[in-house]
């Protein structure tokens, strides 16, 4: 008994010591880049990006030493922030509309940093590959069909066995990108959305039942046979949840993963970036996808900044849209920017300026 | 002199209280008058919740309503459990060791995190009604309140226990001496000595039940519609403002402060019902 318990003993001081050697390792190496220990940056916005800030930061702090700091407060917080001026830069999964560019106080530029999309969850047991169509899209959201053995979803899923029984749709109850998202491409391929429901960070649903966030909209999903709902696919892909393909503007039914999602940027990008990629006409694109985006302000030198701020700073974005940030961004499953929106990203970045002269050659 | 040290602590301290109350107030006031300005006395009397860009219109009604019958409901349902229970505890087993137990173990419900009430809610609960057939997916007014009635059973509880045990034992020798049975006794000495404690503690629990949020969030469906019934989805006030407070901004926000200033009001009604129910039974 005795010996047993040394042995124990023994172990534990192993373990400590290992324990502590490790931790003693990492701040060796926080140590080894430092030189702009000084600078911090602090961040907020979104939500939906979220986990890919949070490790490109992290990664990029220990880097280069420059402290840096997400918030995810929500697009509308971000937005709020950088109108209070107490973040360097904010983040949001909804373009700025003309007018609220206009409320600003200072111009600002919208950089697109990863793509993400929403995908169709549900939960039919012993049902995979299930596929949807837009106007099958709206017949299930607006409570049309009420069935999952309704002669219009059995059309397009010939072969599936498809049960008599109710279909509980679940949306998003907290205000999100993703209901953006979902909605923008709702409002895109139907009218009667576009009249009725609209397209927005939260809605008047006219069916269904609301979870909060993206693991309340999966936990429901998973717990309620017969449901349907959209879901946020950095979260639906790390979590495996089974979701449906929706045939795009090409016709192809399209699964979505990071290729097909990052293919629905192949559009027409306007200078400023400001586009929703939703319903998007390259025939490989999942059609529910979409940007999200940094916005900063134009000219960096307010609020008594230094220019060596407005410089890291600058860096960092640079870093981000760059290859070493987007690989980072595919390792928590967004899609990465396509090299033609990356260029664009650059030269938007490029223009940002300190007292009138560019920070970035 | 210490004397008046402890009088202008004491004074400055409950200043404070006022000072945080009245501010509370003011910003409430200050944010939702937008919201009034648009809409007017309607925005308390609307059903429709649109939030879309453009044809934006909100009213506050389905929160209001869900908020009342979820916390009525629960008040109803924990009413008997929590009178039962404190008549246990501090008249059929005074001072043994298993009212000592119960009454720690009833304490210790409201030690709950109410996220954990939730999940309770979200994986026990809800499968069950819908095992029993009573709705589809389970989600409701009637499951939210009946997480509901369990998280304040423990207010209701521990004040009117202690209130139960204060009724004089001299009051109730003297009704068991002119031959009145234990009924008699608890329905015609006990309640009516202790009926405003009672109250006040059950009006605690309400209050309680009325602010809760996180729970009733998990379980409710929150759909913005007014129930149509026990098992329909439904909302609240507290739910609606956790939930769409993060991305809101310019009207949205300040229809959402205005539920805010109307829950708060709300709660101040009752509070001042409480306080005249007791006065009138004391």
């Amino acid at each position: 008994m005795i010996q047993f318990k040394l042995t124990i003993m023994k172990n534990l001081i192993i373990y400590v010591a290992i324990l502590a050697l490790i931790v003693s390792c990492n701040s060796g190496d926080n140590k080894a880049g430092s030189g702009n220990k000084n600078i911090s940056i602090t961040a907020a916005g979104a939500t939906f990006p979220m986990p890919y800030y949070n490790l490109a930061f992290k990664k990029y702090s220990k880097d280069t030493g420059v402290q840096l700091s997400y918030g995810s407060i929500g697009s509308g917080g971000g937005i709020r922030s950088l109108t209070d001026k107490v973040v360097d830069f904010g983040a949001t999964d909804a373009y700025l509309s003309d007018n609220e560019l206009a409320a600003m106080p200072a111009e600002i530029v919208h950089i697109p940093t990863c793509l993400g999309a929403v995908v169709i969850a549900y939960n039919l047991p012993g049902v995979e590959n299930l596929k949807m169509t837009s106007e099958l899209l709206e017949n299930i959201f607006m409570g049309t069909v009420t069935k999952w053995n309704d002669p219009k979803i059995k059309s397009v899923n010939e072969g599936l066995e498809l049960p008599d029984m109710n279909i509980t749709v679940v949306y998003r109850s907290d205000g999100s990108g993703t209901t953006y998202i979902f909605s923008d491409y709702m409002s895109k391929v139907s009218t009667m959305w576009n009249e009725k429901v609209g397209t927005g960070k939260s809605l008047n649903w006219p069916v269904g039942l609301g979870g909060k966030g993206n693991p309340g909209v999966a936990g429901t999903i998973s717990q309620s046979v017969g449901s349907i709902g959209y879901i946020g696919s950095e979260y639906a892909f790390a979590q495996k949840i089974n979701y449906a393909s929706v045939q795009n503007s090409s016709g192809n039914f399209i699964n979505p993963d990071i290729k097909t999602v990052s293919s629905a940027a192949k559009t027409e990008i306007p200078a400023d970036t400001r586009v929703m990629a939703t319903n998007s006409s390259a025939p490989d694109a999942y059609p529910i996808s979409g940007f999200t985006w940094i916005i900063i302000y134009k000219e960096q030198s307010y609020g008594g900044r230094t220019e060596a701020t407005a410089q890291e700073i600058i860096k960092f974005l640079d870093w981000l849209t760059g290859p070493d940030g987007q690989s980072i961004a595919e390792s928590v499953n967004y899609a990465s920017l396509p090299a033609e929106v990356s260029s664009v990203a650059k030269s938007i970045i490029r223009s940002i300026t300190f007292e009138g002269k560019p920070v970035l050659e | 002199m210490s004397d008046k040290v402890t009088k202008t602590l004491l004074f400055s301290a409950s200043l404070i209280v006022l000072i945080v109350a009245a501010g509370i107030v003011f910003s409430l006031v200050g944010g939702s008058v937008p919201a009034f300005k648009e809409f007017g006395i309607k925005f308390i009397f609307s059903n429709v919740w649109d939030p879309t860009d453009g044809r934006e219109n909100y009213g506050a009604l389905p929160f209001i309503a869900g908020t009342l019958i979820t916390s009525v409901l629960a008040l109803v349902i924990c009413i008997p459990l929590a009178f039962s229970t404190s008549l246990f505890i501090a008249e059929y087993f005074r001072n043994t060791k298993i009212s000592n137990v119960l009454s720690s173990l009833v304490d210790l419900l409201a030690g709950i995190p109410s996220i954990v009430y939730g999940l309770w809610g979200f994986y026990t609960l809800r499968p069950l009604i819908v095992s029993l057939g009573l709705s589809d997916q389970g989600f409701g007014i009637f499951t939210s309140s009946l997480i509901l009635a369990i998280m304040i059973i423990p207010y209701a509880t521990s004040l009117s226990t202690e209130i139960i045990a204060m009724v004089p034992a001299e009051l109730k020798e003297a009704a068991y001496s002119l031959g009145a049975t234990r009924m008699e006794v608890i329905f015609n000495v006990i309640i009516p000595n202790a009926q405003s404690g009672i109250m006040a503690s059950y009006i605690l629990a309400f209050g309680r039940a009325l602010g809760e949020t996180m729970a009733v969030t998990m379980l409710i469906g929150n759909s913005n519609m007014v129930p149509s019934g026990l098992f329909d989805t439904g909302n609240t006030m507290a739910s609606i403002i956790a939930n769409q407070f993060g991305e809101a901004s310019g009207l949205k926000l300040s229809a959402l402060i205005a539920i805010g200033l109307i829950l708060f009001a709300i709660t101040g009604i009752v509070n001042a019902i409480g306080k005249y129910l007791i006065r009138r039974f004391a």
